[in-house]
C-alpha cells in the first residue's frame, strides 16, 4: 500500500520537524526555576522578555536586526553539520570577516558604492572562508579535531581584532580625543548598507540573509556538491564507497562555513554599527548554532528560529531593566536549549529504528 | 632581554610555569578518564568557570577556602552528571551536547556573578605551605617545594590516575570499555556505569579546576576567566595521546610557555601583548596537528553505546 506508507512517512517528517519545539517548554520551566531562585517572579520577567522582543515597532525592528546575524551564522551551522563537522568557529569567522571589509572600505573610500558594497560583502565573506579554511584543511589532511581547532581560531581572531583597533585600525578621532576607545573609523557612506524603515536599524542585509537562506536550500538538496555534503555527513563510510572524497568535503563544509560567518560579520558592520568595534561579534557565533539545531538543521527552519533568537537576545536587555535578571539568563536558557534539542533526537533514532525493524 | 637569563628570573618561570599547570592537570587529567571510557566532554570549559564562581563564591561568604572547595567539586559533579545523562543514557552528539554544557555554565556563571557581586573582588586563597627538608634545599626549595595544596595535589594527581587506569581492575573496566564497549558488555561490565562514573569525575576534577584558578592561583572571580582553558585541557587528552604522564608533559609545556609569556610582560620586552595572549592558542593548534596519533585514541571515543549493535 504506497499510499498509506507514504502518509506515514509525511508523519514522521513532521514530528522530526517539530521534535525541537519540544525543547521549549522544558527549557521555560527550568528558566522559571532558575528565576524563582533569583528571587524574580518568573510571570514578569517572561512578560518583560515578550514585550521586549515585540512590544513595540522599534523592538520588532530590533528582533530582525538581531535575526540577521543569527540566520546567516545558522546557514553556515548548518551546512557544516550537514556535512557531519562541527563548526564552533562562527565568533572568529565573524570577526575576521567584519576586520576586513572595515579595512577596505576605509582604503577605497573614494570608490563608488556600486562598487565598494558588493566588494566589501565578498571580501567579508571570502576572509571567514579562509579562517574556515584553516581548521577545515587540517581536519581533512591532518585528522585535527575541528572543534578544538575552530575555538582555538576564535581565541586568535579576537586577539587579532583587539591588536588592530587598539592600534593600526584605530579611529584617528580617537587617538586626537584622548580617549582611544578600541573603534574603527567610520565607514564611508558609499558602504553603509540602505535602511529599510526610517528611524530604525533594519537593513538590506535582512533580506540578504533571506536570500541566501532560500540559495543554501538549494544548494544542499538540489545540486550535487549539496548532495555530497549531506551523504558525507549521514554516512561517512557509505559515501567513501560512492567515491566521494570525503575529508575534501569536510573541509569544504567548514569553509562554507566560515564563509557565511565571515559574511555576517561584514554585514553587521555595513548595516548596523558602521564601523568596527570591539564586541561585534556578540555570540552570534555561539547562538547562531542555537538557531540552526533549533531550525533542524535546515535553511528554511532556521529563518523562524533566528528569529524566535533574535527576539530572546533583544528581550534580554528589557528583562535586565524590568526584574533586574542580568541578561547573562538567556544565554543560560541558550545553553539549555542546545542540550535537550540534541537529548531529543534519540526520540526521532528510536521511532526511525522500529521503523526499519517493522518494515 | 639580558634580563630575562638571570637566575631569579629563571627560578621565577619555572615557580610559575608550575602553578599555571594546576587547572590543566584537574581539567586534563578529568577529561581523560572520560575520554579512555570511550566519552568525550567538551563542556569542560562551562564546568571550569562554574567551579571557579562556586568555590569563589561559598569561599568568601563562609571565610573557609576548604567549603569554597568542597562546592566546586559538588557543582562539578552535578554538571559532569549532567553531561553523562546526556551523553550516556540520552545518546546525544557528544560534540554539540558539550557546545550546549559548555554555553550553560558560561551563561550561568556570569549570570549569578552579576547577580551575587557588585564588581569584581578578590579574596585571599590558600597559601604556600613549605614542605619540611625538602624546602630547605637553596633555589629549587622555594620553586618546588613551596606551593599551595591545591597545586601539590595536580602534581599528585597525575601517578595516582597512571596508576588507577593502568594497574587497577577499574582502570581496565574503563579502557575496555573505550576500546570495545560491545567486547566489554558480553563480559559482563556495565558500559554505562563506567561511564557515568568516569564522566561524572572528569566533571568533579574540572570543577576543582575551576576553583584552582578562583581561590589558589588569580583569587578573584572574572566572567569567562577560563577564557579557553577548558578547551586547551581537552586538546592536551589529545597531545598527552590519552595518558596522564603524556598530559603532565603537554600542561607543563604549555603552562611554561605562559609564564615566560607573562615574564616578557612584566620585564617590559617590547612585544605586542595581544600576540602574546595568542601564543598557547596558536599553539595549541600546532600541537594537534603534530600529535595526531590515530592509534592512541580509543576506538569508541564519541560513539554512544547501543546494545546490540555491531
Amino acid at each position: 500500500m504506497p499510499q498509506r506508507s507514504e502518509i506515514k512517512r509525511t508523519l514522521n517528517q513532521v514530528f522530526e520537524a517539530i521534535l525541537p519545539l519540544l525543547a521549549v517548554p522544558v527549557a521555560l520551566v527550568i528558566g522559571a526555576l532558575i528565576l524563582l531562585l533569583l528571587r524574580a517572579n518568573p510571570g514578569v520577567a517572561f512578560a518583560a522578555l515578550v514585550q521586549g522582543a515585540v512590544g513595540s515597532t522599534f523592538s520588532v525592528t530590533q528582533t530582525l536586526v538581531k535575526a540577521t546575524p543569527l540566520l546567516l551564522v545558522g546557514l553556515g551551522i548548518t551546512i557544516a553539520f550537514r556535512g557531519g563537522v562541527i563548526n564552533i568557529g562562527g565568533e572568529g569567522q565573524i570577526i575576521v570577516g567584519a576586520l576586513s571589509a572595515t579595512a577596505l572600505a576605509l582604503s577605497l573610500n573614494q570608490a563608488p558604492g556600486w562598487l565598494l558594497l558588493p566588494l566589501c560583502l565578498i571580501v567579508g565573506t571570502l576572509s571567514g572562508a579562509v579562517w574556515g579554511a584553516v581548521p577545515g584543511v587540517l581536519k581533512a589532511r591532518l585528522g585535527v579535531n575541528e572543534i578544538l581547532s575552530t575555538i582555538m581560531m576564535n581565541a586568535i581572531a579576537l586577539q587579532l581584532s583587539n591588536y588592530l583597533l587598539r592600534g593600526p585600525m584605530i579611529d584617528p578621532a580617537e587617538i586626537e580625543a584622548g580617549t582611544r576607545i578600541a573603534q574603527s573609523a567610520l565607514l564611508p557612506r558609499q558602504a553603509w548598507l540602505p535602511r529599510l524603515v526610517p528611524q530604525t536599524l533594519l537593513h538590506a542585509g535582512s533580506i540578504l540573509a533571506l536570500v541566501m537562506a532560500i540559495l543554501v536550500y538549494i544548494f544542499l538538496w538540489r545540486t550535487t556538491i549539496g548532495y555530497r555534503i549531506r551523504a558525507v555527513g549521514l554516512n561517512p563510510r557509505a559515501a567513501r564507497y560512492a567515491g566521494i572524497p570525503v575529508p575534501i568535503y569536510q573541509a569544504l563544509a567548514i569553509i562554507l562555513g566560515g564563509a557565511f560567518a565571515g559574511l555576517a560579520g561584514a554585514v553587521e558592520v555595513m548595516g548596523v554599527q558602521r564601523r568596527m568595534l570591539e564586541g561585534l561579534s556578540g555570540g552570534y557565533g555561539f547562538s547562531g548554532i542555537v538557531a540552526a539545531l533549533f531550525g533542524n538543521l535546515h535553511p528554511l527552519g532556521t529563518i523562524p528560529a533566528s528569529v524566535l533568537f533574535g527576539g530572546l537576545l533583544v528581550g534580554a536587555d528589557k528583562l535586565q531593566r524590568a526584574v533586574q535578571v542580568p541578561s547573562a539568563f538567556v544565554d543560560t536558557l541558550m545553553g539549555l536549549i542546545v542540550l535537550f534539542v540534541v537529548s531529543s533526537r534519540i526520540w526521532a533514532v528510536r521511532r526511525a529504528r522500529r521503523r526499519e525493524t517493522y518494515e | 632581554m639580558s634580563d630575562l637569563f638571570t637566575v631569579p628570573v629563571i627560578l621565577g618561570i619555572i615557580y610559575s610555569g608550575l602553578r599555571l599547570a594546576t587547572p590543566y592537570l584537574y581539567a586534563a587529567i578529568g577529561e581523560a578518564f572520560a575520554q579512555n571510557s570511550g566519552v568525550y566532554n567538551l563542556g569542560v570549559d562551562g564546568i571550569m568557570l562554574m567551579g571557579a564562581f562556586s568555590g569563589f563564591f561559598v569561599g568568601m561568604r563562609t571565610g573557609n577556602l576548604w567549603l569554597g572547595l568542597l562546592a566546586a567539586a559538588g557543582v562539578g559533579m552535578l554538571m559532569g552528571l549532567l553531561m553523562a545523562l546526556v551523553s550516556v543514557t540520552l545518546k546525544a552528539e557528544q560534540g554539540i551536547s558539550g557546545i550546549g554544557l559548555y554555553m550553560f555554565g558560561l551563561g550561568l556563571s556570569s549570570l549569578l556573578f552579576k547577580k551575587t557581586m557588585s564588581g569584581v573582588e578578590s579574596i585571599s586563597g590558600f597559601q604556600p605551605v613549605r614542605i619540611p627538608l625538602l624546602g630547605n634545599i637553596p633555589y629549587l626549595g622555594d620553586v618546588l617545594f613551596n606551593h599551595n595544596l591545591l597545586v601539590y595535589g595536580a602534581f599528585l594527581l597525575v601517578p595516582l590516575a597512571s596508576f588507577v587506569l593502568y594497574r587497577t581492575p577499574f582502570g581496565l573496566m574503563i579502557r575496555a570499555v573505550g576500546q570495545n564497549p560491545q567486547a566489554a558488555d558480553t563480559l559482563g561490565i556495565n558500559v554505562d556505569l563506567i561511564r557515568y562514573i568516569t564522566v561524572t569525575l572528569g566533571g568533579t576534577l574540572a570543577g576543582i579546576a575551576g576553583a584552582s584558578l578562583s581561590i589558589s592561583l588569580i583569587n578573584l572571580f572574572q566572567e569567562n576567566m577560563t577564557s579557553g582553558m577548558g578547551f586547551i585541557a581537552i586538546a592536551l587528552v589529545y597531545f598527552g595521546s590519552w595518558r596522564p604522564l603524556g598530559i603532565l608533559g603537554g600542561a607543563l609545556l604549555f603552562s611554561f610557555v605562559n609564564a615566560l609569556q607573562l615574564w616578557l610582560q612584566v620585564l617590559g620586552v617590547n612585544f605586542p601583548y595581544d600576540f602574546a595572549v595568542m601564543l598557547p592558542y596558536a599553539m595549541t593548534i600546532l600541537a594537534l596537528a603534530i600529535s595526531v596519533r590515530r592509534a592512541a585514541m580509543p576506538d569508541a571515543l564519541g560513539k554512544p553505546f547501543e546494545r546490540g549493535e555491531f
